[in-house]
């Protein structure tokens, strides 16, 4: 991608300044109309629903992916917590999913009896349908909200959001960096991850919030739409996600960003508010990743402390690495080709290799092979899949100070270079 | 023994129908009788059964009494006859109970073992005791000591007072002597004596002291009009104070019969629905009575109309409550008894917070010796080398594997701990040079690459690890002598497996500072790391000695392995428990230095037992919060509690 | 032997060609357990239990004259896959029948894609109840079937008067002692005498919960644990346990989730006469489980063991062949409604019935663990019918299942409602 700083000056439009971007929402948008073709609900029904969901839920870790980009690839944060933004933003949306859906069979049922209802009530048995599973009959006070859509919609930007700026403005106040910063971004997740697994966090503990994929007031319409419909909205918010996240890396900011990637203090003794931008990158790919998990929990399901396990957080970086940092079509396609990957290797399809005296099962040995292709990624390939196109396309890095640093040498800063 | 067996035969006449042979032996008989709720062994039932043949005061019966316990005795279904047996072919040999002689086989499926639960077999004992305690064998005698802590009968204290005092072994004379002052506070009769007993205990820890002593300080909450004069009264409360709120107290009012019961949404909801009449209740329309106030109104209406309970006012509930006493009362009913039972408990209970406090402390010690053992490699490898290595954790699962398997190969324990220690370390040791060698080198000036490729390395290891082994846990067993505890009291004790890790998290310690700090090697170490240009210009090879370094740390992980195996279990997923708190250890304490880590896991363990000591219901809770604290500690104090300062704090 | 079940299958499948088939032939099966992450500890076994129950069927001449195909998917104990899975063995692969799941929190995640697609589940696994859907047998014990005679047992028989409940941290302990604590306070035990814990997944810092149990003794009462700690955390437990020379005729120990299994992990001379409770164990002296942990090791090893889980895979697939033959077809409204009394011989002697609150009547036992790693069966109770929504708690006291007669999973006995159809999940 083009420094905005050494383009010329005359403004021509964004599309045309980034080819790229054109061409990744050309892609987007043909892949999306032919998904629609081939799925059971609005064409040839040579997609399943199940496959379908799985797109749907791939476009969601994309823009996760996308995030983590942002916030590694181009800041050079390691964060290794950002799925735990992800799974609250999955969480903020769960809990009105659940309350709602719970308060149509609760009404139903109260309905019949005869005095009507009174609104504590309703809210005790609504209360007892979540929580009698754990045990519990009364709704803790995390749920105050369940009831309204826009506070748990809100809630999706400000829980991660609000997390990610007073965890960051504590870190990058006391300046923790580099791995140090990634420890910590660690043992956020898994702080998170083992309150959310205790019952009297009030969010069901390990169960977690289940039954996500019935939409209240759409019960009549099937699963199949249902998925397509799904599918659609996270791919646009994938493509708004990704024109806005181009946008952000091509003008002053994106500038300012890599620099800090490169040489935190020589940034700073520019004068610029290092820290500020090191924040504001944080919170915005944290609402990114809470906005991706709003959208990708009501397709899978089920949501519970276990996805916020830190080795989630861990995946998605290997995504971004292997996909190629520091261009955002690289987080993409790094999220899309592991994930799908994984499916279908898990899934069973994969056939068995016979070697003669041993056969491998790929099920067996699936977490192998993608445990020493990081290794050969970032030993072989620091530039991922995305650097294999950056090729294709005859398109190099500029070259700075002689040394090849940056994103495409793995975010290697110029200091470490020296050593 | 002819007298004997007439009243055998009398019993069995009175007792059931079952015909007895003239020739069947007695205790044979005795058992017919009871055979019914010996079969069924329940021990609701089974106590006339157990009586009967501890005061039958046959020879034989001491034996079938021991071999019952034992789940020894057989029943035949045929014919409901007991047997003892001998394994005899593919079946069993059927001995005779009384004259031990051969009478027959059986197939397996024709008998029915009889298997008295540990309840019954606690009765057993109880009856067995007066038996034993007379046994010239000194292990019979502590059996029935056993059997009287567990199930004390007041019979038993005759017979302890009488034994006592003849007594030859003088660890057993004690435990004896001791037993009987404590049976006395549960069954001696007279108070006199009971008080001596009890203050004969002032001070003394035992668990079994506390658990005579407090049940006698049994109390019941009551309420009267005025306290009782004979009652032994415990506390006198008021109501709406913390120990009796106001609720407590009318609810105890209501129980008394001194009010009615109040009318809670259920009773007032059963009522409205008992009183519709035309869509309308209590004056009100039906389809209104959607809000709690709506409720009420319609429910007063019918309470003024006659039709429902009224509830009891404010202030005939005030009333109420100032017309009775609340208090706690003893069931014991001799004042003396009771106060010198809770003067001698409160004389317990400051030793008891004290030796609990040691204990705790003592539990934190030892985590912190496990989180220290588990954290030192990954002190050395990221530490002092700066190599973020996800993979430790997989090197502490490979040291424990290696016991497992050295356990399979060498069945001696101890010798296999032995064998294991240096084994994991060189098998943990290689693996690490192969991993530096391999991967780490090319990426020395990349950490955060280094935490991918190791993760890599990670999950793959765990996965090949489940692919081997399985994913079932391993036994890794310790030899008998680090089995057990030490136990300084009832409540101050530690296992000996982990003195043993803390000893060897010590001797880490201290090896470790030696190299470091008086070898050759340290020097070199310490030289690399804090210049490497400068090191290899004055002759020393820094990849040599990164490989060396790395190495050390991953076999020490390996050792680790080892520890951490014999006091927990061993699984593919052992070193993914330790690897994160291993990481927060090494940054709490201060990057680059020995004597942080040993700060941060002394930290770490003490805190997390303290959190779990405050909220002894939720161990989750406790590693939630720890790790809460560690984020804000690293927030105010980001280089660790021993910051490295000057020149090598900037390496 | 390998080669035997193969002819005979090859007998079966040309029987098959003979006779005109009733359904789609052939028959397929899902199997949906995790066989890595987490839980491939305990579910590969079940998976591995479901290829043996097939392969003995297809033996014996298949089902409605087809061989029955098994369809091994791995949902990686990940929950989400597990409703993904579900969905792709129903639609994708169209299996007549699925068995597998085993965590709760899994089973939660699949009940409203099999609810939709109206499939139908076998769970295997001893759980908390509060649960009824009309798309699954429940063939793993409820807490009556389990907790709750193992409850008794203490009172009664071993006279213990305080209860420690130590718990791992997820949904079946949780509901599981609170269903205790409730029961136990009808049975006259005050709250104070109730220490509730509960530990992480994979605990194995074990010795301050050990003291504190131990320390518990001291009000003079006996004290007895009810443990609902889950796998691995199990071993670093006992050795604890046995360190601090806790003798089990002192504190006796009962555990839920300790089977033939889990033991194989630990040493157990020290933990000789602590107690588990299920409704099946190995060491149990009939024919039929002879002949089974025989079949068993000669398709697994030697010294593989069988456990509870499995006798109710064995039991849910044999009544499913015979209802889909009663039924004559594979459909799933026809097969459910044929289960409902469905009889088929447990392992442990008598019969296993099938009720129309999906869930089994089965008898209760209770083994006291042996220095082999087996267990010494010391009491067996008559069958006990399963009970979705337990009777200790206010809230479900009421409520009740039927889907034969009431075609509902949750009715309200107190007002004659049915309160939903579908489950909750």
């Amino acid at each position: 991608m083009t420094d905005a700083a050494f383009s010329a000056p005359v403004r021509r439009p964004f599309a045309m300044r980034h080819p790229s971007v054109l061409v990744f929402l050309t892609l987007l948008a043909l892949f999306t109309l032919g998904v629609t073709v081939l799925s059971e609900a609005f064409g040839l029904g040579l997609i399943s629903t199940s496959f379908v969901k799985t797109l749907g839920k791939t476009l969601c870790l994309c823009l996760a992916a996308l995030a983590m980009d942002l916030v590694w690839g181009y800041t050079g944060i390691l964060s290794l917590g950002h799925m735990a933004f992800f799974g609250l933003g999955g969480y903020a949306i769960g809990m009105w999913l659940m309350y709602a859906r719970t308060e149509i069979i609760v009404t139903a049922s109260l309905a019949a009896a005869p005095l009507p209802p009174t609104p504590e009530e309703i809210r005790e048995g609504i209360a007892t349908q979540i929580f009698g599973v754990v045990g519990a009959s009364e709704l803790p006070l995390v749920w105050s909200f369940a009831h309204a859509l826009p506070v748990q919609l809100a809630f999706v930007v400000l829980v991660p959001g609000l997390l990610a700026l007073v965890f960051g403005w504590l870190a990058f106040r006391s300046r923790v960096t580099g791995v140090y910063l990634s420890i910590l971004t660690q043992a956020m997740t898994l702080a998170l991850a083992l309150y959310l697994f205790q019952n009297d966090s009030g969010l069901r503990g390990n169960n977690g919030l289940s039954g996500l994929q019935n939409i209240p007031g759409l019960e009549a319409t099937g699963q199949d739409v249902l998925s397509v419909w799904f599918f659609w909205a996270s791919a646009l918010a994938l493509g708004l996600g990704y024109l806005f996240c181009a946008w952000l890396v091509s003008g002053k900011f994106g500038n300012v960003i890599r620099a800090i990637r490169d040489d935190e203090a020589r940034v700073r003794f520019l004068g610029y508010p290092v820290e500020a931008f090191k924040l504001a990158v944080f919170t915005l790919t944290a609402v990114l990743a809470g906005i991706a998990g709003a959208l990708y929990y009501p397709q899978a399901g089920i949501i519970n402390p276990a996805e916020i396990a830190p080795i989630a957080s861990i995946y998605l970086a290997v995504w971004v690495a292997i996909g190629g940092r520091g261009q955002l079509y690289g987080a993409v396609i790094g999220a899309a080709f592991v994930s799908l990957v994984s499916t279908w290797f898990t899934g069973g399809q994969a056939p068995d290799l016979d070697l003669g005296a041993v056969t491998v099962r790929w099920v067996d040995w699936w977490t192998v092979l993608l445990g020493l292709s990081f290794v050969a990624v970032t030993l072989f390939a620091p530039k991922g899949i995305g650097g294999v196109i950056a090729a294709l396309a005859e398109r190099r890095a500029p070259d700075r100070h002689g040394q090849d640093l940056g994103p495409d040498a793995g975010a290697l800063r110029e200091k470490e270079a020296e050593r | 023994m002819a007298l004997l067996r007439l009243m055998a035969l009398l019993l069995g006449v009175f007792g059931t129908s079952v015909a007895v042979e003239a020739t069947e032996a007695p205790i044979q008989a005795l058992l017919q009788e009871h055979g019914e709720i010996i079969a069924k062994s329940s021990r609701k039932t089974i106590a006339p059964a157990i009586d009967a043949l501890a005061a039958s005061g046959l020879g034989d019966a001491r034996t079938v009494l021991e071999k019952w316990q034992a789940k020894e005795l057989w029943l035949r279904k045929a014919d409901g006859r007991f047997f003892f047996v001998a394994p005899h072919g593919d079946g069993l040999a059927l001995i005779d109970i009384a004259s031990g002689a051969e009478v027959g086989t059986a197939g397996k499926r024709e008998l029915k073992q009889l298997k008295p639960n540990s309840g019954i077999r606690g009765m057993i004992g109880a009856a067995l005791v007066q038996f034993q305690l007379r046994d010239p064998d000194p292990a019979e005698r502590a059996l029935a000591l056993d059997a009287i802590a567990r199930d004390a009968e007041a019979s038993h204290l005759e017979v302890l007072r009488s034994v006592a005092p003849d007594e030859s072994d003088p660890v057993l004379r004690a435990r004896a002597e001791r037993m009987q002052r404590l049976l006395t506070i549960r069954f001696d009769p007279d108070a006199a004596s009971q008080v001596a007993a009890i203050e004969s205990f002032r001070s003394d820890l035992g668990v079994d002291v506390r658990a005579a002593l407090n049940p006698l300080l049994t109390t019941e909450r009551r309420v009267a009009v005025e306290i009782p004069a004979n009652a032994n009264l415990a506390q006198r409360l008021t109501p709406g104070t913390d120990a009796l709120p106001r609720e407590a107290a009318v609810a105890l009012l209501v129980e008394a019969g001194a009010l009615p019961p109040p009318i809670d949404a259920e009773t007032r909801k059963a009522v409205l629905v008992a009183n519709i009449a035309g869509g309308v209740v209590g004056g009100v329309a039906v389809e209104t009575l959607s809000t709690d106030a709506a409720r009420q109104t319609a429910y007063d209406a019918l309470a003024a109309a006659g039709l429902a309970e009224p509830a009891p006012g404010a202030a005939e509930i005030n009333a109420a409550l100032a017309a009775h006493v609340f208090f706690d009362a003893f069931l014991l009913q001799n004042p003396a008894v009771t106060a010198a039972a809770a003067a001698v408990l409160e004389s317990i209970e400051l030793t008891l917070a004290l030796n609990q406090t040691a204990d705790l402390a003592l539990d934190a010690l030892s985590l912190a010796s496990i989180y220290f053992l588990a954290a030192i490699g990954l002190a050395i490898t990221f530490g002092v080398m700066g190599v973020i290595n996800m993979a430790h954790g997989e090197f502490i699962m490979m040291g424990a594997y290696t016991g497992y398997v050295v356990q399979l190969v060498v069945p001696d324990y101890t010798l296999s701990i032995l064998l294991a220690l240096p084994l994991a370390f060189a098998v943990t040791f290689g693996a690490g040079v192969a991993m530096e060698r391999l991967v780490i080198r090319w990426l020395y000036h990349r950490p955060l690459e280094t935490l991918l490729a190791t993760f890599g390395i990670s999950i793959a290891l765990q996965q090949i690890a489940k692919n081997i082994f399985g994913t079932q846990a391993r036994p890794l067993t310790s030899p008998d002598w680090l089995a057990g505890a030490w136990v300084i009291n009832d409540v101050v004790s530690i296992s000996y497996i982990r003195i043993a890790i803390f000893f060897l998290a010590l001797v880490f310690l201290a090896l470790l500072l030696v190299i470091l700090n008086r070898t050759r090697l340290g020097l070199e170490v310490r030289a690399v790391t804090q210049n490497p240009r400068m090191a290899a210009s004055m002759g020393i090879n820094p990849d040599r000695i990164n490989m060396l370094t790395f190495g050390l740390g991953s076999g020490i992980a390996g050792i680790a392995g080892v520890a951490i195996g014999l006091f927990a279990q061993v699984t593919s997923e052992i070193g993914q428990q330790y690897i994160v708190q291993s990481f927060m250890t090494v940054v709490v304490g201060g990057v680059g230095s020995i004597w942080g880590t040993l700060a941060g896991a002394a930290l770490i363990g003490t805190l997390q037992k303290g959190i779990e000591w405050l909220n002894p219901s939720n161990t989750l809770a406790a590693q939630t919060y720890m790790i809460l604290f560690i984020i804000l500690f690293i927030q105010f104090r980001p280089k660790g509690i021993i910051a490295l300062k000057g020149r090598a704090a900037e390496a | 032997m390998p080669r035997l079940t193969r002819s005979l299958t090859g007998l079966a499948a040309a029987a098959a060609l003979a006779t005109p088939a009733l359904a789609d032939c052939p028959i397929k099966v899902g199997v949906l357990h995790s066989l890595s992450g987490t839980m491939a500890i305990s579910e590969t076994t079940l998976k591995d239990t479901m290829l043996l129950l097939i392969d003995q069927q297809n033996a014996a001449g298949g089902l409605l004259g087809c061989e029955i195909e098994p369809v091994v998917v791995d949902p990686a104990s990940d929950w989400p896959l597990f409703a993904e899975k579900a969905r792709e063995l129903l639609t994708v692969h169209e299996v007549d029948v699925i068995f597998g799941n085993w965590t709760s929190v899994s089973r939660k995640s699949v009940l409203p894609v099999i609810e939709e697609l109206n499939g139908l589940l076998f769970y295997p696994v001893q759980y908390e109840g509060e649960e009824s859907s009309k798309n699954v047998f429940y063939t793993g014990a409820a807490p009556n079937q389990q907790a709750i005679p193992a409850t008794d047992y203490f009172l009664e028989e071993l006279e213990v008067e305080k209860f420690a409940l130590l718990g791992t941290d997820y949904v079946y302990p949780r509901t599981t002692n609170n269903i205790l604590e409730a029961y136990l306070q009808d049975k006259g035990i005050a709250p104070d005498d109730i220490f509730v814990n509960y530990t992480p997944f994979g605990h194995s810092d074990w010795s301050k919960i050990v003291a504190d149990v131990v320390a518990l003794g001291a009000d003079g009462k006996k004290v007895g644990v009810i443990s609902t700690i889950n796998g691995d955390a199990n071993v670093g437990f006992y050795k604890e346990l046995a360190a601090a020379g806790v003798s089990a005729d002192d504190i006796p120990v009962v555990a839920f989730s300790v089977g033939e299994e889990e033991l194989s992990g630990l040493d157990t001379s020290n933990l000789v006469g602590h107690l588990a409770a299920w409704n099946y164990f190995q060491s149990a002296d009939t024919e039929i489980n002879a002949g089974w942990v025989e079949a068993w090791k000669a398709k697994m090893g030697e010294d593989r063991v069988t456990n509870d889980p499995m006798e109710a895979h064995y039991i849910g697939f044999n009544m499913w062949v015979n209802a889909a033959t009663a039924a004559g077809t594979t459909d799933v409204d026809a097969v459910r409604t044929a289960m409902y009394g469905q009889k088929f011989p447990n392992l442990t002697g008598g019969t296993a019935v099938m009720l129309p609150n999906h869930h089994l009547a089965k008898p209760v036992l209770i083994g006291e663990i042996l220095e082999d790693g087996q267990f010494d069966i010391i009491s067996q109770t008559e069958e006990v019918p399963g009970d979705a929504w337990t009777d200790f708690l206010p809230e479900s006291a009421v409520l009740t299942s039927d889907w034969k007669d009431l075609g509902c999973g949750m009715y309200n006995t107190a007002t004659e409602t049915c309160v939903q159809i579908k489950s909750n999940y």
